[in-house]
Order: C-alpha cells, then structure tokens, then sequence
C-alpha cells in the first residue's frame, strides 16, 4: 500500500529523520510512537503525500510520490483516510456536509445520502447531524473526523494523536472502531503518545509498533 | 476550438457543493463588484468617445472631401468679371457638379463670429469666395488651378486638403486612443480582480488546505472562485454599464453648431454596443481568476 524506502526528511537544513524504511502491507495495524518533535507527524504527512522526502523513495499505491502529479497525489488521498488530532473541520458546514467532503470533491454526492446515515449511526453521531464542529464536544468531533477519514472506504487509514484531546472511555470507543476497521481488512497506521491505547490494541489485534527516536525509525522495545 | 455551451451553462451552473465549502469573504466581493462596476462605466465613455470621433473622422472626411473654395482677390472694379470668369472656368471643369458665389449674407454669416452681426461686408474689401461642389469622380485640383491661372489670375483654390487632413488624423488618433482606453480599462479590471482573487485564496488558505486532504482536485477548489468571481464581475460590470449608458443618454445631444462634446454619444445600432462590456468583464475575471486561483494553489502546495 505505502512504502517508504530509505526516507529522508530536512526541513530549514536540519535533519528531522532519516535511513526510515517502512512498509504498511494491506491489512496491517500499525503504531507510531516516540518523543514530542521526533517527526512522527511529519513521516505521516510523507505516507499521505502531504509532504515530499528530502532524499529516498515514498511509493504510495506502487506510484513514485516524487513522480505524481498534483491531481495523481489528491486521486490517492482519496484512498487514504486521515484523521488529524485537530480534527481539520470547515466550520461553516454542519457536520453531514464536513464528513462528507471527501465524497463532494470526489464528485460522488450522490453517495453521501446511502452512507451517511449507517455512518453516523456508527460513530454514535445520529443526534449531532446537523451540528456545526465548533459545537462539538472533542471526542464528538474526533468520531467525526474518522467517519470522514472512511466515508469513501479507503485502503489506509492514517491517525495523528486520535486520542490525544478525549478521555479513557472515549479512546477506547476510537480504538474499537479503528480496530473493526482493520478486520475489515483497512490498513491503520496511528501516531500517538499513549501506551495504554498500544496495549489495549494488542489485545484486540495484530499490530507492530515502530518508535521514530534519535532521527530514526525503529521496531519498538520490550516496554510494550 | 471547438465553442461547447455546455461548458459555459456548466460554468455559470457551477458546483453549490464547492460553492459552499468555500466560504465567501466579504470585502473581495465588495472589491470585485465595485471594480467591475467602475471600470465598466469608464468603459462606456471610452466607447462613446471613440463612436464620436469616429463620426467626427468620418463626416470630415466625407462631407469636406466634396467641397472646396475658390477665394477672389481683386480690386472692387475688377471683382465682379473675375468671379464670371472663375464661374465660367468650372463649369467647365470635368468632375464639378455645381459651382455658385455666396452671397453677401452668406459671407457676413461666416465672419459673424468675430465681427458681429450687421458687418456692411458690401463695404469691405473682402474677399468673394465660391463654392465648388464635386460630382462623383472628382476634379484634378492641378489642372484647375493651371487653368485659374491662366484666366482668373485673382483667383486662389482651396481643396480643403491642408487642414482636413491633419483634423481626420487627430480624429482617427482619439478614436483610437478611446479603444486603448479600454483595452487598458479591462486590463485593469483583470488585475483588480486578480488581487481580490489572491486575497479570496490567501483568506481561505485553511479551507483549501482541508479540501486537499480530502482528495479536492486543485480545479475543483479554483472552479469555486472562478465562478464566484465571475459572476461577480458580470454583475458590476451590468450595473456599471447601465449606470454608464444612462448618463451618456443625458449627456445633451448635438445642435446645429455641431460641437464635438454635445455629439459625444451612441447613435442607433450602436447604443448595442456597450452591452458587450459585462460578458467581456466577465470573460477577463474567469480569465484572470482561474490563473490567480491555479497559481496561488500551487504555491501554496
């Protein structure tokens, strides 16, 4: 799905991280961890072609990201679900209109009546339809942005720091659905400080833990 | 190329989805339609100015081109054989139609703006002019004047040609001047609308950038500002030409003496005319924005 293959990443002349190989097969759950300015959201944004390595190869969907196109690189974001520990919402449109942008720039309107509903039901978001996101509680506003992440049932979904604005109980809500996400054979790929959540996940699935530190990425250690 | 009005009932249609995921910013709105709208109306009297001079050019140089004066300078006992002479001269001149003296009211009006009226001309050694009118063909100028020579030795012609000539070209320069005006004019509205457009983007950068993330094409998030620009544009231009023909209409209409700026105006068919500014307006914001728009999104990437 996504391969990134001796990456480089500099950003101002310093090097934020490099030698990253990194493989994210179909189906896959995978964990990012490491310190705070370590790189993690930056080698995400390199996983949804946001950002361009300083040096390697980034393959998204087998494709070169250094060789697509700018409507090659928004054609393969539509097959990549982000989730943003900001949520990233357009406050002027309710929530209905927000999850479904994805299907709105892709054309596909139409679609957005048949899965909104199921969708919504999903997140536990039925009675919040047509709230605007500044109304929002945050965890309300980070189920939302997972049911736009999936609305056009991408292959990958991409979490920054899901959990990071929510309690226990609502972290493992997000978990669970990340999770029946992945049994449905969507890769998942999360950044997040959070151990417990790691840990928690285990228990439930498959999941491979890398620990981006010192500009390096790595499988990470016994303390899982 | 091939025109498809599909295309163009696509565009002014436009995408509501796109139009409502970016959300309007007031001042460029203002910006755009204020511009368009003065623009336009300049527009309008460039226009008009140039229709006028063109009239102008035309009638001097059609109605002028057929007459010419003969002038006789002659002692008062000698003036009267002199202008039969000159008479009898050109009617038998190939390609005069009609040839006749002015009378003494005639010559007195002619002189009436500087002299004032009752001027006893009859009195006054001035000179006795008539007036030739061409047929079709025209007359061979040299030759007339070889042959006044000849036998009417006061007699002086005057084709008009020394001083039509530099008028015509000073009218066809101000005409053309009026269509550089508004060539500059909708080069002006362009750039206008190119910075309203740039401040629409950099405004909305937040919103383009959660548009790309979820796969928004950079066509797509243009096509919101082009047709909102547009359409805009399209506006004030409408409001600014009406605005703009309707003070040309009370502009006051030409009167006998023919002054150049009581003829400034539209005449018949032409009052068509400026109704080709709003398209044209609109034309250069889609113009103007798409490339503002495509430029600024890959900047901003």
């Amino acid at each position: 799905m996504i391969d990134l293959d001796n990456v480089a990443y500099s950003y101002g002349g310093a090097e934020l991280f490099s030698q990253v190989r990194l493989s994210l097969a179909a189906g896959s759950f995978h964990f990012l961890t490491g310190p705070s300015g370590a790189g993690k959201t930056t080698l995400l944004k390199l996983c949804y072609g946001e950002l361009q390595a300083t040096s390697g190869q980034v393959r998204l969907f087998g494709e070169d990201a250094a060789m697509m196109d700018r409507d090659a690189v928004a054609m393969s974001r539509r097959r990549i679900g982000v989730v943003h520990q900001d949520c990233q919402f357009l406050d002027h449109l309710p929530l209905t209109e927000n999850i479904a942008l994805p299907l709105t720039v892709s054309g596909r309107e139409a679609d957005a009546e048949a899965n909104l509903g199921d969708l919504l039901g999903w997140v536990g978001l039925r009675n919040q339809a047509a709230q605007f996101p500044p109304q929002l509680s945050g965890g309300e506003r980070q189920r939302a942005a997972l049911a736009r992440a999936v609305i056009m049932s991408p292959h990958v979904i991409i979490a920054d720091e899901p959990t990071g604005n929510v309690d226990w109980e609502m972290s493992q809500r997000l978990l669970t659905l990340l999770v029946e996400l992945n049994r449905m054979g969507k890769t998942v790929l999360i950044a997040t400080h959070d151990m417990n959540l790691i840990r928690a996940a285990k228990s439930q699935v498959t999941t491979r833990v890398l620990r981006l530190k010192d500009r390096r990425l790595m499988q990470a250690g016994g303390e899982l | 190329m091939k025109f498809d009005i599909s295309r163009v009932v696509e565009l002014i249609a436009g995408d509501p989805q796109a139009d409502r995921a970016v959300p309007p910013t007031g001042f460029t709105a203002r910006l755009t339609l204020f511009t368009a709208g003065a623009m336009a109306f300049l527009a309008v009297f460039a226009m008009a100015l140039s229709f006028a001079t063109g009239r102008l050019a035309d009638r001097w140089s059609s109605e002028l081109a057929r007459t010419s004066t003969l002038r006789i300078s002659a002692p008062a006992d000698q003036a009267d054989a002199q202008v039969r002479a000159a008479l009898a001269v050109l009617e038998t001149t190939p390609g005069v139609a009609a040839a006749r003296a002015l009378t003494p009211d005639e010559q007195r009006a002619l002189l009436e703006p500087w002299f004032g009226p009752d001027l006893p001309v009859e009195d006054l050694p001035i000179p006795q002019l008539i007036e030739i009118i061409e047929d079709g063909t025209g007359y061979d100028p040299t030759g007339l004047r070889a042959r006044l020579q000849a036998e009417v030795p006061a007699a002086v012609l005057d084709d008009h040609t020394r001083w039509r000539e530099p008028l015509i070209a000073a009218a066809n320069r101000l005409r053309s001047l009026g269509w550089v005006a508004i060539v500059l004019i909708g080069a002006s509205t362009g750039a206008m609308i190119t910075l309203a457009a740039q401040a629409a983007l950099a405004a909305n950068a937040q919103v383009i950038r959660v548009m790309r993330l979820v796969g928004a094409r950079d066509i797509y998030i243009a096509r919101a500002f082009v047709r909102r620009f547009t359409l805009r544009a399209l506006a004030g231009a409408a409001i600014g030409t009406f605005a703009g023909m309707f003070a040309v209409w009370l502009l006051p209409s030409a009167d006998v003496a023919g002054g150049f700026l009581t003829g400034l105006g539209f005449q018949g068919v032409n009052w068509l005319w400026p109704l080709v500014i709003p398209p044209l307006a609109a034309v250069v914001a889609f113009f103007a924005t798409r490339a503002a728009a495509l430029r600024t999104l890959r900047e901003q990437s």
